[in-house]
């Protein structure tokens, strides 16, 4: 159980960097009437930022090259139609899962 | 009078506490398992388990921590540590603009405490929320906010303790609940689009793959989310009738 103070500054100006970025809009928003264009814009940032996430675990970084994580994009398959079918979080959760388990166990 | 006081109990139940709790179980097994990663890759990566633990409590964000991890093994400055984790946890910045205009009503302390414990999964949580009923509550928030920042703490923590033992969680398919989670939540939140809205949210995801795909090949893939998300909700105004 040790730490240094080296440490204990870099993780503060890390959890500071990390803090402004998420309070900032709460506190801004407050006052500020947003236009309805603006609200509009964010209106689709979930749609748009979930989608960047799940692309971006199926691409696989190899140093200089970018390519397709084949075992993801597989799995991404029956997650997908789990979701739309059951509408359940939990259910898609486990059945991506499994799948991924089987997949690295074959293949 | 009996019919809406009715309706008053049900909001009330569906926007507690307890609710949120709930809400936020199904995302559990994305943090437990990533957050157990992380514990293992701390101490592999020479953290003590004070060290993984403070991370985990000041700074929870998954990303930024595996990152800082990676850099500190190359013995990098912390001032391109800490400027790295500012660019990662940058499309935070979007995630709270789209969430805050929804809790505006409640006290500034409590609006800094929304923000605070952000994180792309309770984002995802509380946009499908959104999505279904249109509004948020405080009590629904915290109660989806505390869980999740408190499994975090404890799965991370759990896989510093246990880092001696184990070498590749990897095999367990574990590190996939994340991902399947976002694509649940994606799917949710195009099930929840008016029919004839659809084609132009599906056409909106393509554009999202197109960006994804073309910008990694040049960019970091923190930066190409958000370069992409900026640009394409931005093709989604224009294109909007």
């Amino acid at each position: 159980m040790t730490i240094s103070m080296n440490m204990i500054w870099l993780i503060l100006g890390c959890m500071i960097v990390t803090l402004l970025p998420r309070i900032i809009p709460f506190i801004f928003v407050r006052s500020v009437q947003m236009p309805e264009v603006v609200l509009k814009w964010l209106s689709y940032i979930p749609v748009c930022i979930l989608t960047a996430l799940v692309t971006e675990s199926m691409l696989q970084d190899t140093g200089s090259l970018l390519r397709f994580n084949w075992h993801v994009v597989i799995a991404l398959i029956p997650s997908v139609i789990t979701a739309i079918w059951t509408k359940s979080l939990s259910l898609t959760v486990i059945i991506g899962v499994v799948c991924m388990a089987l997949l690295r166990f074959i293949m | 009078m009996s019919l809406p006081l009715l309706e008053q109990t049900r909001t009330a139940n569906e926007d507690s506490f307890v609710q949120g709790v709930k809400d936020c179980v199904p995302t559990l097994l994305g943090y437990m398992s990533i957050g157990f990663a992380f514990g293992i890759v701390g101490i592999s990566s020479d953290l003590s388990i004070l060290e993984v633990a403070l991370l985990s409590i000041l700074v929870y964000a998954g990303s930024a921590q595996f990152i800082i991890c990676a850099l500190l093994v190359t013995s990098t400055p912390a001032s391109a540590i800490i400027f790295t984790t500012f660019i990662v946890n940058l499309r935070h910045f979007l995630l709270s603009l789209t969430v805050a205009p929804y809790l505006t009503r409640y006290s500034l302390p409590q609006n800094i405490g929304f923000g605070a414990l952000l994180t792309d999964e309770t984002f995802g949580v509380a946009a499908s929320r959104i999505a279904g009923q249109g509004e948020l509550h405080n009590r629904w928030m915290n109660g989806l906010n505390i869980t999740a920042y408190l499994c975090w703490i404890a799965a991370c923590t759990l896989g510093a303790v246990s880092g001696q033992w184990i070498s590749n969680p990897e095999a367990l398919g574990l590190d996939f609940a994340l991902v399947a989670m976002f694509a649940a939540l994606l799917v949710l939140q195009l099930q929840s689009t008016p029919k004839n809205k659809l084609t132009h949210r599906l056409s909106l995801v393509l554009y999202m793959i197109i960006s994804m795909i073309v910008l990694s090949f040049l960019l970091p893939s923190h930066i190409a989310v958000l370069i992409s998300t900026i640009v394409v909700a931005t093709i989604g105004v224009v294109t909007d009738r």
